[in-house]
């Protein structure tokens, strides 16, 4: 293990710029290499992406690995994994930082299982244990009703990090570093899946990663008609739409509004959960938020540990009322 | 078509968060009174698989890990429809991680041998990881789809639609293969009083490390790589300021004007 050295952050793109994640990436992963004295090395990979090396330096890192080809244009685990693992064997990196997106949950595994190696999967806080210089990988267990601490012996250790737990790299415009063409020469018969089609379904209006005021609704709201007064507010509010899971899967709401561990992770500057418990595993996709507000008939359930501010009463007497509130107030 | 599911058993998700306690001594977690059950993710995975067997016809093999697992648990994937029970049930199973797991569940599979499609959920409700999936497939050498919310077989080839962000990519895997299954593929069936009965009658297979091949450094605690150094639960204090009123109505109204005065709208 000893001559695997430095912190890599895997940098996730999107089009013509570098995913959030990415920059959340690049921060930890520059705290943890001042931490070891050693050097953030960022990985970009895709097809006609060789403009995005320079948001990575700015960002923090000394070196840029960029594999540009076009069979990495749409993600699939087969490419990736194979040209990260190509990466990996010749940089030899210590760590290695992946975000936990949809292709990063698949990416991060894949590649750990390929290598020999550990992975942490959905890091919240990450720090290197002064005695033994290893990586010290906090992670919720129990759907957020507990946290582990892991530790491993093999390198890379690999760890994936939950959207908005850790701050961004701030961007520093004059930094310079290293860009690195690292060819992958991949060949397609590497592919054993086939990428058909990419469908969008997202709901219309401001989107719910990006909204500063959410709208949540629970089991409780009991069906589609509950979610139009919802909505109502949500644009009174200027916000967007959320659920937890259990209108999700009953179908009153599309699944792309699901707020939690297997939906979206948000941490909007408001977010308004209504006839929502608070299970453990619906907080850990708003937890992050500035401030929760709940309305709940119940005074015992769980979201009230959350929640700053709180109606107990049944939603539906007290949103028509809040909303009309809001309404008056917005307006004067 | 020839599917096995890989089960979990764990303590109930769905018990308040009250009840949840660690014990700091094993580091081991559980919800005071209330019994183990199927994990959920692993009941998509079941209930993906008999929306495969409907349309395609088929077996379907449960295969679950452990040390004295709950008949009446493990037997409720048998009561929605699955065949046949495997269990690789031992002592040396016990506190493993996904290296020691999804190696033995591996090593499993490769004793049922014929085999077409693999099913996991797309992660357990206690190490929320999403690793054992994507583990079988690569000590398997086979190729994977994950978080898939639909999954339709056609000519030797799954067709899989993956969940992502903004909707779903449709994606093509050769058989045999290997499936993570997301809640989005629907609720899991009740189980029938005619499965009930069934799963009453249905003996499980019970596999030792031995009878997979596995040597006892292999497995379990022995077979780790990734170390738990600590499990604790979070502090946290409610200090939740509750807007009261005569009426729900009233007590709206006060919340608002305390947000407003809060300067948060």
């Amino acid at each position: 293990m000893s001559d695997y050295r430095g912190v890599a952050a895997y940098c996730e793109a999107k089009g013509e710029k570098l995913l959030p994640i990415a920059l959340e990436g690049l921060g930890i992963g520059r705290k943890l290499a001042s931490d070891l004295s050693q050097e953030l090395i960022a990985i970009i990979m895709g097809s006609n992406i060789s403009g995005l090396a320079s948001q990575a330096i700015t960002g923090g890192a000394d070196k840029v690995y960029v594999v540009d080809e076009p069979l990495l244009k749409d993600y699939q685990a087969d490419p990736y994994v194979t040209a990260m693992k190509k990466i990996v064997d010749q940089v030899k990196p210590g760590v290695l930082i992946i975000g936990q997106t949809d292709s990063g949950r698949d990416l991060a595994p894949r590649l750990a299982f390929r290598i020999g190696t550990t992975v942490t999967m959905d890091c919240v806080e990450l720090a290197i244990d002064p005695e033994s210089k290893r990586l010290l990988q906090t992670k919720p267990v129990y759907g957020g009703n507990a946290m582990a601490v892991f530790t491993s012996d093999t390198d890379p250790q690999i760890v994936s990090i939950r959207t908005k737990a850790m701050p961004a790299a701030t961007q520093d415009p004059s930094r310079k570093g290293e860009i690195i063409a690292f060819p992958a020469g991949l060949d397609a018969s590497v592919i054993r899946t086939k990428f058909v089609d990419r469908v969008t379904e997202e709901v219309a209006g401001i989107k719910l990663e990006d909204a500063q005021v959410v709208v949540a609704g629970g089991r409780g709201i009991g069906g589609p008609d509950g979610f139009k007064q919802l909505d109502e507010l949500a644009r009174v509010l200027k916000g967007a739409l959320g659920a937890s899971r259990p209108p999700c899967d009953n179908g009153w709401i599309p699944d792309s509004a699901q707020v939690g561990l297997t939906g979206k992770i948000i941490a909007p500057d408001l977010y308004i959960a209504i006839a929502i418990s608070g299970s453990s595993q619906h907080m850990s996709g708003c937890s992050g938020a500035k401030t929760i507000i709940a309305i709940n008939k119940d005074r015992e359930a769980n979201i009230f540990r959350y929640a700053r501010y709180g109606v107990v009463g049944d939603w539906k007497k007290v949103l028509p009322a809040f909303t009309a509130k809001m309404k008056e107030l917005l307006a004067s | 078509m020839n599917i096995i599911v890989c089960v979990k058993q764990v303590i109930d998700p769905e018990a308040p968060p009250s009840t949840f306690k660690i014990d700091t001594a094993t580091n081991r977690a559980e919800m005071r009174g209330s019994p183990s059950v199927v994990d959920p993710y692993s009941e998509y995975a079941v209930e993906a698989s008999l929306k495969i067997r409907e349309a395609r016809g088929g077996k379907i093999s449960i295969l679950s890990l452990g040390n004295n697992l709950l008949r009446e648990v493990v037997k409720k994937t048998v009561a929605m429809g699955a065949d046949e029970l495997i269990l690789l049930e031992d002592e040396a199973f016990t506190g493993g991680d996904t290296w020691s797991v999804a190696g033995a569940l591996a090593a499993g599979i490769r004793k049922i041998g014929q085999v077409d499609l693999i099913l996991c959920g797309r992660e357990a409700s206690d190490t929320n990881a999403g690793q054992t999936g994507p583990a079988i497939a690569e000590m398997l050498g086979l190729p994977c789809v994950t978080l898939a919310r639909k999954v339709e077989i056609n000519d030797g080839k799954a067709r899989v639609e993956r969940v992502t962000a903004g909707g779903f990519d449709v994606i093509e895997m050769p058989l045999p293969g290997v499936i993570t299954i997301s809640n989005e593929v629907g609720e899991p069936r009740y189980p029938t009083i005619k499965g009930i009965m069934a799963a009453k009658k249905k003996e499980p297979v019970v596999w030792k490390p031995a009878d997979i091949g596995l040597g006892p450094a292999n497995v379990g605690s022995a077979g780790r790589r990734l170390m738990l150094r600590r499990l604790f639960q979070p502090v946290r204090e409610g200090k939740c300021d509750f807007a009261g009123g005569d009426s729900p109505e009233e007590a709206a109204g006060r919340l608002a004007l305390k947000l407003r005065e809060a300067r948060l709208l």
